[in-house]
């Protein structure tokens, strides 16, 4: 289980605007591709300075895999993370807020402590 | 000596510019009511006529992230740009520049270290929401030279929220000790009860009404001692899973200071959170 790795998709995701649009079309395709060639990278290197042991579990990339946010926030995902970048691929497809109440109504069952999100 | 004309903390909500901006059916119901408190708010600034800003706000993953993760940060450049693609696409927020204030920063990080906080500091800060909706709701001009400082509401784990109120009572501290004859306003934005991502989120009101009323009566009376006896990182969790944004406003209370009741208290309560606003003028309302 990785939450960093988690987050570092989401988070290197999210501030791309054509991963965004690929991650929304193509799920399984663009997280495969992603942890081929992004997840090692150092984001604070210009050249290749990668990292050896990054990697999903098999739940963690299924859980990417399928846009199934309420798994990556029972996993400890960052939920501002995952809310931010399922907002910029899914809003458009609904009426004003029916997006985001319907993220919540999902996860209505989930009760208090949430999965800490500490990494 | 520099002289501190106002202390100010105030939700940042990212949505007050759409919203205050929107005409016709675009426009919320809520929009009025919001443009007039924040015009109210804004003049409590204005009235000081402040110099320099001091800005505290915490980065949401723009700029700071998880392979290198600062506690408190002091941004020291002659220039800030500001917000990033994706405020830009979720909250129409439009990208900006302010001028920094280095001298102040400088005195700020040298001091801050040998008062005991080891503050890290950036020399090329990129600033977002947390610093830029406090610009456009106070000051929207954006004419006046800021220091940026960041602290750590966001990814865990969390300095304990004693050491927020300890950090204000020191920006305090540190601006009067400046010696430039400049009138500083100290600015910090933070959140009440707030759900983002979770079951709570985007509500009739914010998460936790009750945490909220709490909230807003320890702000306006500074009743610092009571806060930090009901605070904790634990109990931050129950009013909703971003609440640990509340911090913020600890740390303002200690600029403020202890038992020091805010002059200008404020509120509005709208779906998904509720804003709050306070200013303290510490020599004596300006007329």
């Amino acid at each position: 289980m990785s939450k960093y790795l988690l987050d570092k998709f989401l988070f290197t995701v999210d501030r791309d605007p054509a991963l965004v649009e690929r991650y929304r079309e193509d799920p399984v395709a663009t997280v495969d591709w992603w942890e081929r060639e992004v997840a090692n990278k150092l984001l604070n290197a210009t050249v290749t300075e990668d990292s050896t042991w990054l990697e999903f579990s098999e739940k963690e990339r299924t859980a990417l895999r399928e846009h199934d946010h309420v798994t990556l926030f029972q996993m400890g995902a960052h939920p501002f993370l995952t809310l931010t970048l399922f907002i910029a691929m899914f809003e458009r497809d609904h009426g004003p807020l029916e997006y985001q109440k319907a993220y919540g109504a999902v996860m209505a069952h989930l009760t208090l402590p949430y999965p800490d999100i500490t990494t | 000596m520099a002289e501190v004309v106002a202390v100010i903390a105030s939700t940042h909500h990212p949505f007050y510019l759409r919203a205050s901006t929107s005409t016709g059916a675009d426009r919320p119901p809520f929009a009025d009511e919001w443009v007039s408190k924040i015009e109210t708010f804004r003049e409590t600034l204005t009235k000081a006529r402040p110099d320099v800003l001091v800005m505290v706000g915490s980065d949401h993953f723009h700029q700071l992230w998880l392979d290198n993760m600062p506690q408190f940060l002091v941004g020291k450049a002659p220039y800030f740009d500001a917000n990033w693609y994706n405020e830009e696409r979720e909250f129409g927020l439009p990208k900006m520049r302010l001028q920094g204030q280095e001298d102040l920063s400088a005195h700020i990080l040298r001091h801050g270290l040998d008062a005991d906080f080891d503050l890290a500091f950036s020399n090329e800060l990129r600033i977002d929401h947390s610093i830029t909706c406090p610009i456009i709701t106070l000051r929207p001009e954006a004419d006046l030279p800021i220091v940026p400082i960041y602290t750590n509401i966001f990814a865990p784990p969390l300095p304990q929220p004693k050491r927020f109120v300890q950090l204000g009572r020191t920006i305090r501290q540190l601006v009067e000790s400046w010696p430039e004859n400049l009138r500083v306003a100290i600015i910090g934005t933070g959140h009440l009860s707030l759900e983002l991502g979770g079951p709570r989120q985007f509500g009739e009101h914010g998460p936790d009404p009750e945490f909220d009323r709490l909230a807003v009566e320890w702000i306006a009376n500074g009743d610092i001692e009571k806060c930090l006896g009901e605070v904790t990182l634990e109990s931050l969790h129950l009013p909703g899973n971003a609440t640990h944004g509340f911090m913020d406003f600890m740390l303002m209370m200690g600029v403020a200071g202890e038992g020091v009741r805010a002059d200008h208290v404020d509120s509005l309560d709208l779906f998904h959170t509720m804003e709050a606003y306070f200013t303290w003028y510490p020599n004596g309302a300006p007329a």
